[in-house]
């Protein structure tokens, strides 16, 4: 009988009055570069629950990864944040000393990126890179530490791991690799992962598993997980919440169950139809295009950035910038849905 | 079963794709599309290959690159317009006035022969830059097409000639150019073959390593699957994109050679006398180190500041080729 | 019964990943195994596995950029081994290759119009006054404007340079194109537009494409006929619809299981393998996929683990290669 997983209960937990991890202030992140300054994040405000998945979705450009390095205090020059704060437990974040941040990253919130061979050392052993980070937090003896560190590669899923802890990163496949940065970022009982794209470069296969996986660590430890990807499936698969950004805005929040039954964001309806699905074998349509392109950070629109590419834009959408309405039971960046908008709405 | 092909290394991308640069950067590539039909491009901003532009914008925010630079115009002004401009004929000695300390009809004093050092320096810049250049210009071509044929052939020719590279870099270069000396014989003309086939093993290396990561991008393949031949796809998909790394190596490298020149010529195997050249001087003044200082401190002075400035300049161009330092 | 356009035939490639001290192999990749697929003229046969299943390696051999270890390849009725350097090479001209990477499949030091005439030029297949009317033909085929001909390639976004390379290869006027993943690397949205840019095309020239993917769902779209591929090996091929509703090989149910489903309403069970893919380097005897096989039982010493099944016709174009439906 092959190994089955079961589908997660759908209840998001602020529903059920979890309390407020982490709470995102009116972030804005600029890149000073010589062409001239990018707004990769403008104005984005969202909370994560003790225990629920929010997923941020974006394409390109839309500034979801900028976000979450906003977020965790990893920003490179260039890249500045210009304004907001980013609690924690009521703590902000920006205002933390290295040292202090490096107290809570690994410790609290955890992250894992999404070049596994990038963010593994290639000259230490996984056993080395796995038991630092435990040690520093958690201060075990040697023992502990190791105990630990095998028993988190086992929950990760690797075989025999306590061979598989001396290997050098280069040794292991991909999707190996991913599933090591993934114990290394849960070791330490972590109350918030931050995902960013943790599946993109994986096989299906591996994805299924890591995904499983996250979502059995949810259950056992009640972890957060703020998860930045590009895959729509993933985002159906995992997510209890949605934040839809594009050119460095919220244009949606929702729950995921909602996005994707009734999408009302003229983008996000625009994306969905546009993925191909599983679903009808036999429609040889050919796929939905949006139309144009996506806008050149540095040269955005004045008014609203979707404007031109939205077959529902009038007037008003060229002028200014909508904000974010709330309306229908979810967040909205759109005029369709301002309250005092007139027309019909659909 | 028969051999099989070795397993080629994955194609090197300048950036990660994935990560939040590339993110930017791409999206810095888009375009602003009004209502267009997808696909449909529109006027640009950046000006179609600007790459040696911002080259030169980032070299010319180095001082010390521009120093070097202005530097080198006057060397090069004095080795072309030497012989006219010294005031005394370099070679003309006068034993009357040998060991003259520095004064105001001998700028630098005099050698033991009477000659002005002065006019000696400035014949000796011809020399070395001359000597320094077409060493270099040996070096690099016979280089770049071994390490051209080694990168891209692979196997055993690959071998072959990276095992003989190894073999000439394993003897320090000067032991190996006085050698060839001692084979060809005196002369500055065999100096200059001397140290050019000397110099020939870094740049083969150079060029084989930058081609053996170029090799494997997939517009080398998609020009092959064009068919282009071997030749055309060296000459114009690989080597260009290299040619940046090779002219910063190849900078440095003719510092490496003026003092190669300087030490072949304190030996006194490089120019014959009385022709001036800095390390012959460096040489014959060996004997004179207290009685008359001037002998020695000018010439070395010659050679310390033109290598100095090579320097400058390579690194200059070294860190003005290095996209990191292009985003402010 | 039409002729198939291309015939691989027990088509093996090894590559060398260990050799002991005198050169002999010690270690082999079995990148492809006895994989033998026929093509039809105007079809769209989508390729699909996950990695180191060796689906590029079947593409770069259709293309020429590896030369097979074992097996032939017939076009058009030719086995191409066996005619003459010229002669192949006339046909491999009609063969062409669409690159995964948008960003590393486009020479940054060439414009975009001698990206796409490159083919016209190095094979004569156009008057050289001729050539621009031509490219701005193919330009606007892949729907861009004509006056990107003069741009770079950086200047262009991910989906635009994929457009690029698809002119690319348009150029030579080919039959078969083999598209490696070309939409793996691209944003979401913009997936559509090449997709149906890539179905399009293939109606307006009469193409025929080995559409190579790692996701079912991908090829689910463009494709007539599908084929998985794990470890080197075809494990299952069949029509499109059929293979979708009714896949026979566990791996195959394994891969359509573990697609995420864009419906959290419809989160359904899924079948998770053990394990990670595992190594083409020194493949056990018996089926690849055995270690994984959650369909196999407890049988030990049973023929999955001593012999590669063969690929058997199940029901009218359904093949499958697995003891579970050998002969029966």
């Amino acid at each position: 009988m092959p190994q089955t997983t079961r589908p997660s209960e759908n209840s998001a937990p602020q529903s059920r009055g979890a309390n407020v991890l982490l709470e995102v202030k009116n972030l804005s992140t600029d890149f000073v570069m010589n062409k001239g300054t990018v707004h990769a994040v403008i104005d984005v405000s969202f909370t994560v629950h003790e225990g629920e998945v929010l997923a941020i979705v974006g394409e390109s450009g839309s500034g979801k990864s900028v976000t979450s390095l906003s977020v965790m205090g990893l920003l490179q020059p260039p890249g500045r944040v210009v304004e907001g704060e980013v609690l924690y437990r009521g703590q902000n974040l920006l205002k933390l000393s290295q040292n202090e941040m490096r107290g809570i990253r690994g410790n609290q919130i955890s992250m894992i990126f999404q070049e596994p061979m990038t963010s593994l050392n290639p000259v230490f052993t996984v056993r080395n890179q796995l038991t630092e980070s435990i040690r520093t937090h958690l201060s075990l003896d040697r023992k502990d530490t190791f105990d630990r560190a095998v028993e988190m590669l086992a929950l990760v899923g690797i075989p025999s791991p306590e061979k598989r802890i001396r290997d050098y990163p280069h040794q292991m496949s991909g999707g190996m690799r991913q599933r090591v940065m993934t114990a290394m970022a849960l070791s330490c009982d972590p109350q918030l992962l931050i995902a960013d794209e943790p599946t993109t470069a994986l096989d299906v296969t591996i994805q299924a598993q890591i995904l499983a996986l996250i979502g059995d660590l949810r259950e056992k430890i009640g972890m957060a997980v703020l998860l930045v990807t590009h895959d729509l499936g993933v985002v159906a698969e995992t997510a209890d919440r949605v934040v839809v950004m594009y050119c460095g805005r919220v244009v949606e929040e929702v729950t995921a169950v909602e996005l994707f039954e009734r999408p009302l964001h003229p983008y996000t309806l625009g994306l969905l139809q546009s993925i191909p699905t599983m679903e009808d074998v036999d429609d040889d349509e050919p796929l939905y295009m949006i139309p144009g392109m996506v806008p050149n950070p540095l040269n955005l629109p004045k008014g609203c950035a979707f404007a031109d590419r939205c077959e529902k834009r009038f007037d008003r959408c060229t002028r200014q910038v909508p904000d974010l309405y709330e309306a229908e039971g979810r967040k909205l960046r759109c005029f369709l849905f301002a309250p005092d908008h007139e027309e019909v709405r659909p | 079963m028969g051999e099989f092909e070795p397993l080629a290394p994955g194609p090197s991308g300048d950036l990660p794709s994935g990560s939040f640069v590339a993110d930017q950067t791409m999206a810095l590539g888009e375009t602003l599309a009004p209502g267009h039909v997808p696909g449909e491009d529109e006027t640009f901003h950046e000006k179609a290959d600007n790459r040696w532009l911002e080259m030169w914008r980032s070299l010319v925010a180095n001082k010390a690159a521009v120093v070097s630079l202005v530097f080198i115009v006057f060397l090069v002004f004095l080795a072309v317009f030497g012989p006219w401009i010294t005031p005394y004929n370099p070679i003309e000695t006068n034993m009357a006035n040998s060991l003259k300390p520095p004064s105001p009809q001998h700028w630098f004093g005099t050698d033991q022969l009477g000659m002005d050092i002065f006019s000696r320096v400035i014949a000796g810049t011809r020399v070395s830059l001359t000597v320094g250049l077409l060493a270099v210009s040996i070096a690099l071509t016979i280089g770049l097409i071994l390490g051209a044929i080694s990168g891209y052939a692979g196997g055993k020719t690959d071998t072959i000639i990276m095992r003989c590279m190894d073999i000439m870099l394993a003897i320090p270069s000067i032991l190996l150019a006085i050698t060839l000396m001692a084979a060809l014989g005196k002369g500055i003309d065999k100096a200059v073959i001397a140290i050019g086939l000397v110099s020939i093993p870094e740049y083969a290396r150079l060029v084989r390593g930058n081609i053996l990561s170029i090799k494997e991008n997939d517009y080398v393949s998609a020009a092959r699957i064009s068919g282009n031949s071997d030749f055309r796809i060296i000459f114009k998909h690989v080597l260009p994109i290299a040619m940046s790394v090779i002219i910063v190596r190849a900078t440095l490298g003719i510092s490496a050679a003026i003092l190669d020149t300087a030490a072949l010529g304190f030996l006194g195997m490089g120019v014959q006398p009385p022709q001036a050249e800095w390390g012959d001087m460096l040489g014959r003044a060996r004997g004179f180190i207290f009685q008359a200082p001037w002998t020695l401190l000018y010439p070395g002075m010659a050679i310390t500041l033109t290598v100095l400035t090579f320097n400058l300049l390579g690194d200059g161009l070294r860190d003005a080729l290095d996209p990191k330092s292009r985003i402010k | 019964m039409t002729e198939p356009l291309v015939s691989l035939k027990h088509l093996s490639k090894f590559f060398s990943v260990d050799t002991n001290l005198f050169g002999r192999t010690t270690s082999v990749l079995k990148a492809v195994d006895d994989l033998s697929l026929d093509i039809y003229p105007g079809e769209t046969f989508g390729l699909v596995g996950e990695s180191g299943c060796g689906k590029t390696t079947v593409g770069k051999m259709l293309v020429n950029l590896y030369t097979p270890t074992a097996g032939e390849i017939w076009y058009e009725g030719q086995n191409l081994a066996k005619l003459s350097k010229k002669d192949r090479r006339h046909y491999y001209r009609e063969i062409q290759l669409i690159f995964q990477d948008p960003y590393s499949s486009l020479n940054p030091r060439m414009t975009v119009g001698d990206i796409i005439s490159e083919p016209i030029r190095v094979n004569k297949l156009e008057r050289p006054d001729k050539i621009d009317d031509r490219v701005s033909y193919l330009l606007n085929a892949v729907g861009l404007s004509a006056n990107s001909r003069n741009r770079y390639a950086h200047e262009f976004s991910g989906g635009q340079r994929q457009r690029i390379g698809i002119a690319r290869a348009l150029a030579m006027e080919p039959k078969l194109i083999v598209c490696d993943e070309p939409v793996s690397a691209l944003d979401v949205s913009i997936q559509a537009q090449v997709l149906n840019l890539l179905s399009d095309l293939c109606d307006e020239f009469g193409l025929t494409y080995l559409f190579i993917a790692h996701g079912l769902n991908v090829v689910k779209h463009v494709s007539d006929r599908v084929g998985v591929m794990y470890l080197g090996r075809l494990v299952e091929v069949a029509e499109k619809r059929e293979l979708y509703r009714n896949p026979l090989h566990p791996y195959t149910k394994a891969l359509l299981s573990a697609i995420p489903v864009t419906n959290p309403a419809q989160r359904k069970e899924r079948i998770l393998l053990e394990g990670s893919v595992g190594s083409p380097i020194d493949p056990a005897p018996g089926c690849r996929f055995a270690s994984r096989c959650y369909a196999k039982g407890d049988c030990v010493g049973c023929a999955c683990d001593a012999e590669m099944p063969e690929l058997v016709e199940v029901s009218p174009g359904h093949f499958v290669s697995c003891y579970l439906f050998d002969g029966e």
